[in-house]
């Protein structure tokens, strides 16, 4: 037990300090202007007197390093500033619609991994028939599908008949009930996106492992296909299938940005397209800043469960 | 009922296109190349043949198109008739026309930046592994640090910063992709650099230049070439994306992405109009996936 926590911490250590890094590209980014954030915003025709004064709101006078302690200072305790464009604090802006975003991604979730992992073992089960050659063909298409275009043909197929709304309205009343119901069709999408990539790793997870020896052991013994991959090769493949699993779920982040315009869903995602156009720059920092921590978080469990998962890597020495 | 429909006529042509360009294939080819496609899939061809087309629409796109890439030659929205075939967008501009001169400017953007990235990615990446040492060690934790941050949001990031502009779009977006090419460059190179040829031709007096270019890149060149055409697909997806939210290629350019958005309100009428551009990105990028997947195929002698 002593091992599996000291293992959780030293990731623990190794996550914080991947933020750090990145805390430091997100801020450091705006460094890279040849000119001043200031005039870049303002163009070229600013006054010198515009220009110090948005200088002065940003707090560009301050060395960088500065200004970076300050921000992370900030962040750390959950004030990430304000936002130029509404003037109001980012943290609140950010709060509610956080919630949504995690909502949204958590369904897809729930729906894409179980899904993707049956049809995957069955794949695996009756490979090179026509259900795999189907499927992966499929997969394959869905893979290079672009989400927008997923979205808009579920909104022409399910939208127009009426059975799902088109578009998210989430008040503070909404029941739990009906928050499912509204964000069938974003969680769908988000699912068939990511669903076609998860299934072919599965697959090829376990079919990999098929070639072992105490597979064929096991076959030998009599066993039906189905209790052959279900007790013999999951069990071994789980490792890759969670790295792949965390990965899509990682991919999930980014696909929930064009998701939510599609859908007008009141998410992370929308506000932050809105403040990319707005060139709202300490609104995307903050929100780059809570995607790239949650892809953090979510690379971190894998990492631990899959090495959970593998006694091989638990008793390494 | 129209869904199924149009997916036994999809499935129709996807076999009458594979079979057609598979033949074609074979009794084009030179003896010596016969083999390849003697046994090659029905995806694969059709691919191939769906990549082709897309070429010839975007190097002929001025011949081909039936009016001006910005002419207003009618009203808005017009439906499908002659003599637009395709109908007139929001602004009662020719829908075909725009179809094709996407063909030309999301294609060649997208291919621009590919290039651009692999360039970049590839020479940075064999160089870390043939230098070694601390140049090697500071440039891949860098890399690490930029890949910890997910594609799609830093380029909003540097987007927000630098402003969005075809250029800046370009930039930004094989950045971003050539750390993943870096990775891969890298690793692979990493491989090569240890073999006694190198030591070699490090012994006659060759510069690092001339090592990376005769001796490294002629090595490494399947995999990258397998990745280059991946690549190609997620730089066409992520500028197509960044298209869409309005942050790529503006009008009045013809691009797919964007076109998509400017005519999305018509698919709330069950018009499919708006989603030629889109189904235009995904026959693409579905088209070199399978390529792609039979030449990986082929490069692994992999046999299930």
């Amino acid at each position: 037990m002593a091992d599996i926590w000291r293992m959780i911490g030293r990731r623990l250590l190794l996550g914080i300090l991947t933020l750090f890094v990145i805390s430091l590209v997100i801020f450091g980014a705006t460094e890279l202007l040849p000119g001043d954030l200031a005039r870049e915003l303002l163009g070229q025709s600013a006054t010198e007197e515009t220009l110090a004064a948005l200088r002065e709101q940003l707090g560009l006078n301050d060395p960088a390093p500065l200004r970076y302690l300050k921000w992370l200072m900030g962040v750390l305790q959950g004030d990430f500033g304000v936002s130029m464009a509404t003037q109001k604090p980012i943290a609140e802006l950010v709060g509610a619609r956080l919630g949504n975003t995690m909502f949204l991604a958590l369904y897809a979730a729930a729906l894409a991994i179980p899904l993707s992992l049956v049809l995957g073992i069955l794949a695996a089960l009756w490979r090179n028939s026509i259900f795999d050659r189907a499927s992966n063909a499929l997969a394959l298409t869905s893979i290079s599908f672009p989400e927008f275009f997923v979205a808009y043909i579920l909104v022409l197929w399910l939208a127009q008949t009426g059975i799902f709304p088109s578009m998210v309205r989430i008040t503070g009343s909404t029941t739990f009930g009906d928050r499912l119901y509204m964000s069938f069709l974003p969680a769908l999408t988000l699912t068939l996106v990511v669903t076609a990539h998860m299934m072919r790793m599965t697959r090829a997870a376990i079919i990999n492992l098929l070639a072992s020896p105490y597979i064929e052991m096991a076959r030998l013994k009599g066993m039906s296909p189905l209790r052959v991959v279900l007790r013999h090769a999951v069990p071994n493949a789980l490792a890759p299938i969670i790295n792949v699993v965390a990965l899509n779920l990682a991919y999930l982040i980014t696909g929930v940005v064009i998701v939510e315009v599609v859908f007008v869903y009141p998410g992370l995602g929308q506000l932050m397209v809105d403040a990319v156009t707005n060139r709202d720059i300490a609104v995307v920092q903050a929100i780059a800043l809570i995607f790239a921590t949650a892809y953090v978080l979510l690379n971190l469990i894998a990492d631990v469960m899959s090495t959970i998962t593998n006694p091989r890597l638990m008793h390494r020495r | 009922m129209t869904i199924f429909l149009s997916l036994i006529v999809g499935l129709a042509l996807f076999f009458a296109i594979g079979i057609s360009a598979r033949a074609a294939f074979r009794t084009l080819a030179p003896d010596h190349q016969k083999p390849t496609f003697r046994d090659m899939p029905l995806t694969a061809s059709f691919g191939i043949a769906i990549i082709l087309v897309y070429v010839l629409v975007s190097l002929l796109g001025p011949v081909i198109a039936p009016f001006g890439e910005g002419e207003v030659v009618g009203a808005q929205y017009l439906p499908w008739a002659a003599p637009h075939y395709l109908g007139t967008d929001k602004l009662g501009r020719d829908m075909l026309t725009r179809l094709v001169y996407g063909a030309r400017n999301t294609v060649g953007i997208a291919f621009a930046t590919t290039i651009l990235a692999f360039v970049v990615g590839s020479v940075l990446g064999i160089w870390a592994a043939l230098v070694g040492g601390w140049v090697d060690n500071w440039m891949s934790r860098f890399v690490d640090a930029l890949m910890a941050i997910p594609a799609l949001i830093f380029s909003l990031l540097l987007l927000t910063i630098f402003g969005t502009s075809v250029l800046t779009l370009i930039l930004v977006i094989a950045a971003v992709d050539a750390t993943r090419v870096y990775r891969l460059a890298r690793s692979v190179a990493q491989d090569i650099v240890v073999m006694d040829y190198i030591e070699a031709a490090r012994l006659r007096g060759e510069n690092n230049w001339r090592l990376i270019r005769r001796e490294i890149l002629p090595n490494a060149m399947a995999p990258l070439v397998a990745e280059f055409g991946l690549r190609f697909c997620f730089v066409f997806l992520a500028i197509s994306a960044l298209s869409f939210l309005g942050l790529g290629i503006k009008p009045p350019t013809a691009d797919w992405g964007s076109m998509v958005r400017e005519n999305a309100t018509l698919i709330a009428f069950g018009d499919v109009t708006p989603l030629l551009p889109a189904g235009a990105i995904a026959l693409l990028t579905v088209a070199v996936n399978f390529v792609v997947d039979w030449q990986l195929h082929r490069a692994s002698g992999l046999k299930e």
